[in-house]
């Protein structure tokens, strides 16, 4: 056990002493966030509105002044037929139209409820996003504000339909998605280049040459980094929640268990490949194009699954990052017990032991 | 020699890395056409001032000239006029003998008709005709190393420098690699030579031993052996840095 | 027998990096492997630490096969790769430390072994590895490599790129090792340093030349070598020498001119040609070969003769 712990406690030392390693471990992760958040939070000022009135009643139009005050949206004309709306887009008179139902106001008032309709041009999926919530936003303050001075208890119901994209899968996943890559990049890269290095430097020649077996040196090796990874997982759910009011719904402890599976699947992952790369570049070379691409590209993260042609969804499947996205999802987003993903778990827990079998049998006991 | 001239000029040479100083007022002088055998120990300071005669770093301070030319402000022309060969890196190992010869020779701008008869004269005299085509790679380190010097030597330069030419190539080769510097000195080159060899320091016609940033003594091997009452230059080495 | 190697190949793709060596090294012996680059000494070397497998023959460390039961060699065998294997972002201490923890060991449990090389560089123990000079770091490597009391110490190239002073205190260190009854073998491409040992092996692409103790001379060598001396320097006259019908080879050889004769009888023309030059300083003696002469010599009637004959300079 001694000869365990003073293996890991070298890897610490060198993991701690290079400051490359630190930033790619502790800054690159919240740097993504951040980015990511940016990129996809920005403000929004000035977005053209169009209306599609059905009923013109009084609480329909003060609904559309309401929006027009808010300051984020100027108005783009009146619409007179829902066929109207595609035209609108094209020429790109508006961005969104909000149409509200026949008898908006009798609706309200008798039935508790009122239907609007916000309908959203997502050729540019970011924005439109943004402009919908805003919209939403808005129409809720005013109808609570109205609802305080009829004390009535009613609902409105807004139905939001975006159009070109409809679920708009990847802006609502960065956090997720983030998870997988960050993961997958500290623990399958970073294991496969600290592997290769000893090569490298020629210390593995003497870690063979000693009774160390090959897998204590693999634990050695990877013990650090399920360490470090799991602070990082933690790291993203927290900056995730603080700085974008992504909300953890499910239980936080089953979240890190499956981390930590997932963890260990790009931990065995990176020796798979740090067995057959020579040099630490080679390894850096083969984790990027094998894994980082693959992981944003076809993982879901950004783009749809749906959206890409059959085979792509295939090779999709095989990839690790696209089930633990769904699971992370799940969890995080939606509050999915166990029950719900124990499916896309028992994949991740397959693959985990595929890819240990082939890196231990891969992992030679002499240099050839 | 009937003129002596000082091809290499040092006067208190220092160069600094903060508060280290890798050289310590370093004066000696080269002369044309000679063999100057540059020892020291590992970190003695020697691969700091061959680089500043090489015009690849400034030294802190001190007066320079190589091959007639200032360090400070005329390293492009003291470029021209040398020639540098290590052990670590000479040739591409992934372009062949013929490719390595002629990348050489454009780089110091020779015409390519010159080029073409020199690069016979020079296959011919190394016994490489047949392997012209080989990549780098393939042939012995010997051979390798007898083609980067003469490669390092085909534009003729004023000066060559030599770091460790000769780490790890067998004793024959060694001792040919050194009939080669020989005849190099007997075309007017003028060589700069370091080695762990300490009997290739006695092929000098002149030997300067660093230590800690210094030169400790500088002279013929014999009056140097004559000097430190030793047998060879491994003694003298030894009774120098040990001190 | 410490170490047997029993007719052993070994090729990579088309190189055949060992043809058919065969040596046996005795308890406590200091043994020296000596070749130029890409003779096969790595190559041996990691067959012996078992990290090669051989193609032909057998490899035993203490009686224990070196494919077979290459756990029990990994106890007993101390090995430095080429290239000193240490951390350069860990410290002295620190490596040491690391490499006693993985052969289960501590450092003071053996520190009697390594005192007289450590004791060398502990006034830096808290200094990274990667900062120390490359003497320091060789003997930080040889503390490492003898952190576990090994029965068996394999040293690859340990004074490669290293001064001359570093290169004999190691070599003191390694006579001082051998007291310990430890087994050494210890590869090197300085000729001198051959003296040092017990018996050396000469290895050049990947065939064993021959073995010889350096202290003693071959019995059956004839005086045939010639050390020539001038004041003048000898260079001058190498070209004359070897266009001497009784001169097989001449090599400089330091200050010196070695010039090894076809036959006993030659000397009569050597002396006759050194006369007519009327160089009252030169001096010219028959000497006993080095270790380097003679493996000059085996060079010459091995492969690369037909080498360096055909590269005319």
């Amino acid at each position: 056990m001694s000869r365990f712990f003073g293996f890991v406690k070298k890897e610490f030392q060198h993991i701690f002493r290079d400051v490359r390693t630190l930033v790619i471990l502790f800054v690159l992760p919240v740097v993504m966030i951040v980015l990511f958040g940016f990129v996809v939070t920005t403000e929004i000022r000035d977005v053209e509105v169009g209306i599609l009135d059905r009923s013109m009643d009084e609480a329909s139009i003060r609904a559309t002044q309401k929006i027009f005050s808010s300051g984020y949206f100027i108005p783009a004309g009146y619409l007179q037929h829902e066929e109207e709306i595609g035209e609108f887009f094209r020429s790109g008179t508006a961005k969104v139209v909000v149409v509200f139902e026949e008898d908006f106001e009798k609706q309200m008032q008798r039935e508790n409820r009122a239907a609007i309709k916000l309908i959203a041009d997502a050729s540019d999926a970011n924005s439109a996003q943004l402009s919908l919530t805003y919209l939403q936003g808005v129409l809720m303050s005013y109808f609570q504000s109205v609802n305080q001075d009829m004390q009535l208890p009613w609902s409105v119901h807004v139905e939001s339909r975006m159009f070109y994209n409809e679920e708009l899968k990847g802006v609502y996943m960065f956090v997720p998605g983030l998870m997988a890559m960050i993961l997958m990049l500290i623990s399958a890269m970073m294991t496969s280049v600290t592997i290769t290095r000893e090569k490298e430097l020629g210390t593995m020649e003497l870690l063979l040459a000693s009774p160390l077996k090959p897998r204590e040196i693999i634990l050695g090796k990877v013990t650090p980094y399920v360490v470090l990874s799991l602070v990082n997982a933690l790291t993203i759910v927290l900056l995730g929640y603080l700085v974008f009011d992504v909300p953890v719904v499910g239980s936080i402890w089953l979240l890190m268990l499956e981390c930590l599976l997932f963890i260990t699947l790009a931990l065995s992952l990176g020796v798979l490949i740090s067995t057959n790369a020579k040099t630490q570049q080679v390894a850096m070379f083969m984790s990027m194009l094998g894994l980082m691409l693959p992981t944003i590209l076809l993982s879901g993260f950004i783009f749809p699954i749906d959206n890409m042609p059959k085979v792509l969804q295939w090779i999709s499947a095989i990839m690790p990052p696209r089930w633990f996205i769904v699971i992370v999802k799940n969890i995080m987003l939606k509050g999915a017990g166990f029950a719900f993903i124990w499916k896309e778990t028992l994949i991740l827990l397959g693959m985990t032991f595929l890819l240990i079998m082939a890196s231990v049998k891969r992992f030679k006991i002499r240099l050839n | 020699m009937v003129q002596q001239e000082h091809i290499i000029e040092v006067k208190d040479l220092v160069k600094k890395f903060g508060s280290f100083t890798a050289n310590d007022r370093l004066s000696f002088h080269v002369e044309k056409g000679e063999i100057f055998g540059f020892l020291g120990a590992n970190g003695a300071g020697k691969t700091t001032a061959m680089r500043i005669l090489c015009g690849l770093s400034y030294p802190s301070s001190g007066e320079i000239m190589v091959a007639g030319h200032d360090v400070y402000r005329e390293r492009e022309k003291i470029k021209k006029k040398i020639g540098y060969m290590s052990q670590k890196f000479s040739l591409y190992e992934d372009l062949t003998v013929s490719e390595n010869i002629r990348l050489y020779a454009g780089i110091y701008g020779l015409r390519k008709k010159q080029i073409a008869t020199r690069e016979e004269q020079l296959l011919e005299r190394l016994g490489m005709l047949q392997i012209r085509d080989r990549f780098i790679s393939e042939i012995p380190l010997g051979w390798k190393q007898k083609l980067a010097f003469s490669v390092a030597i085909f534009h003729q330069p004023a000066i060559v420098f030599l770091d460790e030419p000769t780490g790890g190539v067998d004793p024959i080769t060694r001792r040919q690699f050194w009939e080669m510097i020989h005849d190099a000195t007997e075309e007017g080159i003028t060589v700069f030579v370091t080695t762990h060899y300490m009997d290739e320091a006695e092929y000098c016609d002149r030997v300067s031993i660093m230590v800690e940033g210094r030169i400790e003594a500088l002279d013929t091997p014999a009056a140097l052996k004559q000097q430190f009452e030793s047998e060879n230059m491994n003694e003298v080495f030894l009774k120098l840095a040990r001190k | 027998m410490s170490l047997i190697i029993d007719h052993i190949d070994k090729s990579f793709g088309a190189l055949k990096a060992l043809d058919q060596i065969d040596f046996e090294v005795r308890d406590g012996e200091l043994f020296g492997l000596i070749g130029p680059d890409g003779a096969g000494k790595s190559t041996l070397f990691r067959i012996m630490a078992s990290l090669l497998i051989p193609e032909a023959g057998r490899c035993t460390m203490h009686g224990y096969d070196v494919v077979k039961d290459y756990r029990e060699v990994r106890k007993i065998i101390g090995y430095m790769p080429g290239r000193f294997s240490l951390y350069m972002d860990l410290t002295v201490e620190e490596n040491l430390a690391f490499y006693a923890r993985v052969f289960g060991t501590t450092v003071t449990e053996n520190y009697d072994l390594i005192r007289d090389v450590y004791e060398q560089i502990a006034p830096f123990k808290k200094r990274l590895a990667g900062k120390l000079s490359g003497g320091m770091k060789q003997k930080l490597a040889l503390s490492c490599a003898l952190i576990h009391r090994p029965q068996i110490l394999l040293l690859d190239e340990p004074t490669t790129g290293v001064d001359a002073v570093s290169r004999r205190e190691f070599w003191e260190m390694l006579k001082g090792i051998q007291k310990q009854g430890i087994c050494t073998v210890v590869s090197t491409p300085y000729m001198d340093e051959a003296e040092m040992c017990d018996r050396v092996a000469m290895i050049q692409k990947g065939k064993l030349l021959d073995i010889s103790d350096p202290s003693r001379p071959a019995p059956e060598e004839a005086p045939l070598l010639y050390s020539l001396k001038s004041n003048k320097g000898v260079y001058a006259y190498l070209d004359q020498i070897r266009n001497m019908e009784a001169c097989k080879h001449a090599w400089l050889f330091g200050d010196q001119l070695h010039v090894t004769l076809r036959t006993e009888e030659g000397a009569v023309e050597m002396r006759a040609l050194i006369e007519s030059w009327g160089d009252p300083s030169i001096t010219w003696k028959a000497i006993r070969p080095s270790i380097e002469d003679r493996f000059m010599g085996l060079m010459e009637h091995g492969s690369e003769s037909q080498l360096t004959n055909g590269e005319q300079i």
